[in-house]
């Protein structure tokens, strides 16, 4: 059976992880290419690593620290930030990511979402939506870019089912309003993408405890759910996440 | 020495890498018929659309691996290099697969016991009845859980090694003699993924 998938997020800046709250306050959080063999140890299904200060910085993505965490890591590598050309998406597939995650870059020019996937396959694009809800709720939700900064004026789903359309392999949607928060995923959110479009979609922000992840799983229809602060500084690990996950009904990969 | 053959679909960087933690020393990426030919082990990966293996029959690898395989070296296809053993794929019908194992990979149905299914099948799933014969898969338990995303699939045969279920069952892994196939990433399925290459390279 198709398990639902726990994926550990590791938020870099300036080579080290850290983790904000709602994208603002930051903390130190340790060695990337560490923390990444920890949750893959502790059964994190996939690990994703942003570089978030590369797209409003203009810095490219950290390759070594790339090159580093992929070395010995035997689990789906995503990299996100600061991926602007299908070159630059070449460039950290060499150094050893397997999907490449973009943001503003797609929004700035959509067709870059079909050259990465032409090359590489639409396995390897994840299209990652910063959303936030507007005044009516869910069905005006918006789309931000450069780390939750700049409003798009595109609506949540549209922007999803293009990405869709023109050949995402998955979509990596983040609720501004929940991010941090530690009180759970936006699931209506997240199930009006998730039945808008046939490609996975990986909930993020907000997890704070198992129950949220089964809540996101169960009524937000996630394929996978994103976790970073909830792993960090010892809350939890991915196998006792999993357990009681399970243990709430929904088909984890155990043992890991 | 171990040849993994480019033909320009996808990502090699992660199977290479593993292999070589495994301890392979001698794995080149290559393009060349002839190296194909003198390889101790053929690796075909390969993620992305079935029409660029046609690329193989175009630079004489498609020959290279039937004489090579024909004299018993041990191939291993991922992916869409599980697919290509296959005689085609309807998701390229004018390209030809080798053929070894005969039947068409088809693409997920979009409807599967009135539910509507997702596609491509993207994440873990569990391999299911393991063939205790399989030289593959030795070791490796029914209900092991191993990294899949692909949107074709080989059907279930006399061939297959394990099945996996998504919209019904499908091949996860083939293999008949000295050719078999996975259609998962087993360089990115951790332990169970590595415990697969590395029977495959203890043949």
């Amino acid at each position: 059976m198709l398990t639902k998938r726990i994926i550990a997020c590791l938020d870099v800046r300036g080579g080290r992880v850290v983790k904000g709250i709602q994208f603002v306050d930051i903390v130190d959080a340790g060695d990337p290419a560490e923390l990444a063999h920890r949750h893959a140890r502790a059964g994190a299904d996939e690990i994703v690593l942003l570089d978030i200060t590369a797209t409003h910085e203009g810095r490219g993505t950290l390759l070594d620290t790339v090159k580093r965490t992929a070395e010995k890591l035997f689990v789906p590598f995503t990299v996100g930030g600061g991926i602007r050309s299908a070159e630059d998406a070449a460039a950290v597939f060499d150094a050893g990511a397997d999907k490449v995650s973009i943001n503003s870059s797609a929004i700035a020019r959509p067709e870059l979402i079909g050259e990465i996937g032409s090359s590489f396959g639409a396995q390897a694009v994840i299209v990652a939506i910063d959303a936030r809800r507007g005044p009516g709720g869910v069905s005006d939700a918006e789309v931000y870019v450069s780390g939750g900064r700049k409003a798009t004026g595109l609506r949540v789903v549209e922007w999803a089912r293009e990405a869709e359309q023109r050949g995402a392999g998955e979509i990596l949607l983040t609720s501004m309003d929940t991010d941090g928060m530690r009180n759970g995923f936006d699931c209506e959110l997240t199930r009006a993408v998730s039945e808008a479009v046939q490609i996975p979609v990986i909930a993020s922000g907000g997890a704070g405890s198992a129950a949220h992840f089964a809540e996101v799983f169960l009524s937000g229809k996630a394929d996978a759910a994103l976790a970073a602060s909830i792993f960090h500084f010892g809350v939890t690990d991915s196998r006792a996440l999993k357990a009681e996950v399970s243990a709430a009904g929904v088909a984890m990969r155990l043992p890991c | 020495m171990i040849a993994v053959i480019d033909y320009k679909a996808g990502n090699l960087t992660s199977v290479v890498k593993a292999l070589r933690f495994l301890g392979a020393d001698d794995v080149v990426v290559t393009q060349s018929a002839e190296e194909v030919l003198r390889a101790d082990k053929i690796v075909l990966p390969g993620v992305g659309h079935f029409q660029s293996t046609q690329l193989l029959e175009d630079l004489g690898l498609t020959q290279a691996t039937r004489e090579g395989v024909a004299k018993g070296t041990p191939f291993l296809g991922i992916c869409v290099g599980l697919q290509w053993l296959y005689e085609g794929s309807t998701e390229a019908p004018d390209t030809k697969g080798l053929g070894h194992f005969s039947g068409q990979c088809e693409r997920f149905p979009a409807v599967f016991e009135g539910a509507e299914l997702k596609s491509p099948h993207v994440g873990w799933n569990s391999l299911e009845e393991v063939r205790g014969d399989s030289r593959l898969l030795q070791g490796v338990g029914p209900g092991s859980f191993v990294y899949y995303t692909h949107s074709w699939r080989a059907p279930v045969s006399a061939d297959t090694a394990a099945a996996t279920l998504y919209g019904g069952a499908f091949t996860g892994a083939v293999e008949r003699g000295n050719v078999m196939g996975v259609q998962f990433h087993p360089e990115k399925s951790a332990e169970t993924g590595l415990k697969v290459l590395k029977n495959f390279l203890e043949l």
